[in-house]
């Protein structure tokens, strides 16, 4: 039923207006400033790039598309990006192949069990995300759990190199982001109307055809939820393939981190970044539309 | 309830130790007399006193529990109003940025906001003179930023899901707006802030990528510690580390489960 | 179809027929839009003192607005309220001595029964003392003591709407607004209720305005009931005049079961008409003391009780008589409906109480029978 709000009283206006402020100052602020400084050049002075205005300069601004046309130019950092959005793409599939059934088999689970199953889930998050990376970099190693384990099954008689390699960060990638995965899916999932899949049965479908022919594209809207929820954040990602990727684990995160503290190149850094960004406006906005649509959440 | 078919059951077998077993391996080699992973040296706690004896590892979780204490106090306070702005307030003016400006951290990249809060407080530095420093506070504020877009998403969601009428009620019965806030709203919707709260900590004490850009030399948090040692390889001491976090953590939500257990007990049937 | 529920007393000296009385809730021209949507449109009310006045009407009709703006939830777009002589119209919901029982009840799950029914007291200011005073026995007044220090949430549904019942009375408001008091209950439960609620009323006195769909809930609630159809009043008046004398089709067919026969004046005059109606295949004559020019489109209303059926034809006399066919029959055990197809093909509906006990039913399907009734229980409606 459609409800009249009664005019906003002052206080309200002065609660939204703090929180307002501090992210103007502290969010949006800080990319504009990135914007300005990939467009600045590099001197050896600190802050160690050219300001936008300068007083020599004046009235005209000092912008250069110098560092874009490098970025752009330099192949290495086209493969960086390629390289973030397929380790990404991947890491996402394994997620979703994991974590599919896990939802799913929570989603259906008696309503107690669920609950347990489904902090069992969130517990892992809550300590720390950098321990448990690098508890994968124990297992990994050449003299790790895994190499051990396969040895001594006599799988192998040499320890694979996984550890520094694009298949670890798939795997710490899998495993950091999945109850990112398995939370939009369950939701998504445990809305299922049950009666539906009786009646697919009653009609004479086979379990597997139910699944494909109704419960899968019912739970389409939690598949792409979830993708997207681990799909963006993972082509920013960084502590993973720091600790888990080799030298040649390509991966842009870490290339905006090595330009910025090693290389001291802050216009580049953030030409990068600004690149990143621009790359992610797509998916984000998928998410967004996303996210409007499924507004009223039951 | 329908029982489950043997693929979903092996798949979640298998997803659950997926998700457990690093963490049950950190555990059991806490406690390996061995520095090897591959000798088991016999049970032994030395790694745990050696922790201990090591300063600046304690210097470190100090300092990120302090930071994680204030952040998400701060977050709170702020994503509970957000919350109540986005949930409350009908249209207005600028509330497509405001929507943008919630909804973003929980996408982009922490190096994208590492840089430009670092970027940010250099300029500052250069045009007002604040912060002289980066350190703590620098680090503060960075976390206070990303974690009210959590905290006020929840609020958000617990305000809409609220039963309206609760309100309007308190006010028929002679309550004012302001105090059918305090009185009602607040009340209904606190295990929501408590999240929050939870939630905004956590995010805080784990964080690495962002302290690390806009912190500075004399404040070094635990994750930046922890990955300044292990950059190189395995250590056995973290390995303790990881298991006394991993202990608090299951005895907070032990606590938790305990409290809940007993409030329903006095729901009865 | 419910049997035994006793109609309400009406009160020997009912206000409203008195001209002189003033009425204690005075509605004038009060209108509600949303946009271009009209949800309430200039309606005018009196309720007087004590009533139990029930505004009746579907889902969307623009009762629950009306009743919102008299709670003070909702702002009017046009008119004003008076209550008890006092302009309530600008004053906010807190201020209004005028309290409302929710539909969903609205009870404060983090406070007990006994903190939410006091919490009107303390927001007025009431010592301490006095308000634990009150409470308790308010509390006893609904028989909910025992359940003092319990949470909405460890309460039923009927002991819910009690505890919201205490809470909106314990501020001796002048108005009790109640929304939809019977819908969440099962029928076992709501026939208690209907007497829980008229006793609170009589002994505290209040004026209770009760907005509802359910015609059954009205009729044996109320002392008078408002039809409200697409933001306005279609027809005011006792359940007794509701029912037999409803002003046009809308409201002869919301409330209860009835037959509408349409058909054209052929004569009209000497306090009765001729009606040629086509739909049953006969000429009806119906009590009718206006005047109607013959070819003028009318109704004939009569209820399914007021028909006799039966397998003989009845003697000649002034009764009005339609033959026809049992189509169709439901046994209720005290009653039965029957559905008599005539012979302009209408069905028409009809009533009976099963009089005998037989095993063997009076009539079956396909059975010719005659359908008879009092010139008088029939109605003219010309709209």
């Amino acid at each position: 039923m459609p409800q009249t709000r009664p005019v906003t009283p002052a206080w309200q206006r002065f609660g939204l207006a703090i929180p307002y402020a501090w992210l103007l100052i502290f969010f949006l602020a800080p990319f504009l400033i990135v914007l300005k400084i990939s467009l600045a050049d590099p001197i050896v002075a600190q802050p160690p790039f050219t300001p936008l205005f300068d007083a020599a300069r004046a009235p005209q601004l000092y912008a250069t598309l110098e560092n874009f046309r490098f970025v752009l130019a330099d192949r290495l950092y086209l493969l960086t990006y390629l390289n973030s959005v397929k380790l990404a793409a991947v890491s996402t599939l394994l997620c979703l192949l994991i974590g599919y059934p896990m939802a799913y088999g929570i989603a259906l689970s008696r309503p107690d069990t669920r609950n347990t199953l489904l902090l069992l889930v969130i517990l892992p998050f809550w300590t720390s995300f950098l321990l448990r990376v690098y508890a994968w970099m124990g297992i990994l190693n050449s003299h790790g759990t895994l190499n051990n384990l396969l040895l001594w099954a006599g799988l192998i008689d040499r320890p694979l190199e996984i550890l520094y390699t694009d298949t670890a960060v798939f795997l710490g990638m899998a495993y950091s982001y999945l109850p990112f995965m398995i939370l939009p899916l369950y939701a998504n999932l445990a809305r299922l109307d049950l009666d539906l899949l009786d009646a697919a049965a009653d009609l004479g479908a086979r379990p597997r055809r139910v699944f494909l022919d109704v419960t899968l594209p019912l739970s389409l809207p939690g598949v792409i939820a979830g993708c997207l929820l681990v799909f963006i954040p993972a082509i920013g990602e960084f502590v993973i393939p720091a600790l888990l990727g080799g030298d040649d684990t390509l991966m842009i995160g870490r290339v905006v981190y090595d330009e910025f503290f090693l290389n001291r190149d802050w216009p580049v850094a953030s030409t990068v970044a600004v690149l990143l960004l621009l790359l992610l406006l797509v998916p984000i906005a998928i998410f967004q539309r996303y996210e409007a649509q499924g507004e009223p959440r039951a | 309830m329908r029982g489950h078919s043997t693929f979903v059951l092996v798949a979640m077998g298998f997803g659950f130790a997926f998700l457990y077993l690093p963490i049950a391996l950190v555990v059991l080699y806490s406690f390996n007399d061995s520095r090897l992973v591959t000798v088991w040296g016999g049970f032994s706690l030395r790694w745990y006193a050696e922790l201990l004896r090591s300063g600046d590892v304690l210097d470190a979780a100090w300092l990120s529990v302090r930071i994680a204490t204030a952040s998400a106090t701060a977050a709170t306070v702020l994503g509970t109003l957000a919350g109540f702005a986005l949930a409350r307030m009908g249209r207005f003016r600028g509330r497509t940025l405001f929507t943008a400006m919630i909804a973003a951290p929980l996408v982009i990249p922490e190096v994208i906001t590492g840089l430009s809060l670092l970027l940010l407080f250099v300029s500052m530095q250069q045009q007002l003179g604040w912060p002289s420093a980066r350190g703590a506070t620098t680090i503060a504020i960075s976390h206070v930023t990303f974690s009210t877009a959590y905290v006020a998403v929840i609020v958000r969601s617990r305000l809409a899901s609220m039963d309206a009428t609760l309100e309007e009620a308190a006010m028929d019965l002679g309550g004012r707006p302001l105090r059918v806030l305090f009185d009602i709203t607040l009340p209904v919707i606190s295990p929501a802030i408590v999240s929050g709260w939870l939630l905004a900590f956590t995010l805080s004490i784990d964080d690495l990528v962002i302290s690390s850009f806009v912190s500075g030399p004399g404040a070094t948090t635990l994750p930046m510690l922890i990955f300044s040692k292990v950059r190189l390889g395995v250590t056995p001491d973290v390995n303790a580390l990881a298991t006394i976090v991993i202990g608090l953590v299951a005895i907070g939500v032990g606590i938790a489960g305990w409290i809940q257990l007993h409030r329903s007990a006095g729901r009865g049937v | 179809m419910t049997e035994g529920t006793p109609v309400r007393d009406l009160p020997a000296n009912a206000r409203w027929l008195d001209p002189g009385a003033a009425p204690f809730v005075r509605i004038e021209e009060l209108s509600k839009r949303f946009g271009d949507f009209v949800a309430v449109d200039r309606v005018d009310l009196r309720i007087y003192k004590g009533e139990l006045f029930s505004i009746l009407g579907a889902s969307g009709c623009g009762k629950t607005t009306l009743l919102r703006m008299l709670a003070g939830l909702e702002r009017p777009s046009g008119g004003r309220i008076v209550i008890d002589g006092v302009d309530l119209t600008e004053v906010p919901a807190y201020q209004r001595p005028v309290n409302m029982m929710f539909q969903s009840y609205a009870l404060f799950p983090h406070m007990t029964v006994e903190q939410n029914v006091a919490y009107g007291l303390r927001k007025e200011g009431t010592p301490a003392p006095e308000v634990r005073e009150r409470v308790a026995e308010m509390l006893n007044l609904v028989r909910l003591t025992p359940l003092a220090r319990s949470k909405p949430a460890q309460i039923s549904g009927g002991q819910s709407q009690r505890v919201a019942l205490a809470r909106a009375l314990i501020k001796r408001p002048k108005v009790l607004l109640l929304d939809e008091p019977l819908a969440a209950l099962d029928k076992k439960l709501r026939e208690h209720t209907q007497f829980e609620l008229a006793n609170v009323q009589d002994r505290l006195g209040v004026t209770f305005i009760v907005v509802t769909h359910d015609q059954e809930e009205a009729m044996t609630l109320s002392t008078r009931i408002a039809v409200m159809d697409e933001g306005r009043f279609v027809q005011i008046g006792t359940p007794g005049e509701i029912y037999e004398n409803p002003r046009n089709r809308f409201v002869a067919d919301f409330v209860g079961n009835i037959n509408l026969l349409e058909g054209v004046v052929e004569a009209c005059g000497g306090g009765e008409a001729l009606v040629r109606c086509d739909e049953v295949g006969a000429k009806i004559r119906v009590r009718f003391e206006g005047e109607l020019a013959p070819g003028a489109r009318v109704c004939v209303a009569l209820r399914p009780e007021k028909i006799l059926i039966s397998k003989e034809p009845p003697p000649e006399n002034d009764r009005p008589t339609v033959p026809g066919v049992v189509f169709d029959l439901a046994y209720f055990g005290n009653l039965s409906l029957y559905r008599v197809r005539t012979a302009g093909g209408k069905i028409v509906e009809v009533s009976a109480q099963n009089r005998r006990r037989e095993a063997r039913r009076y009539l079956e399907w396909d059975d010719q029978v005659h359908l008879s009734w009092d010139k008088g229980s029939a109605l003219l409606l010309t709209e």
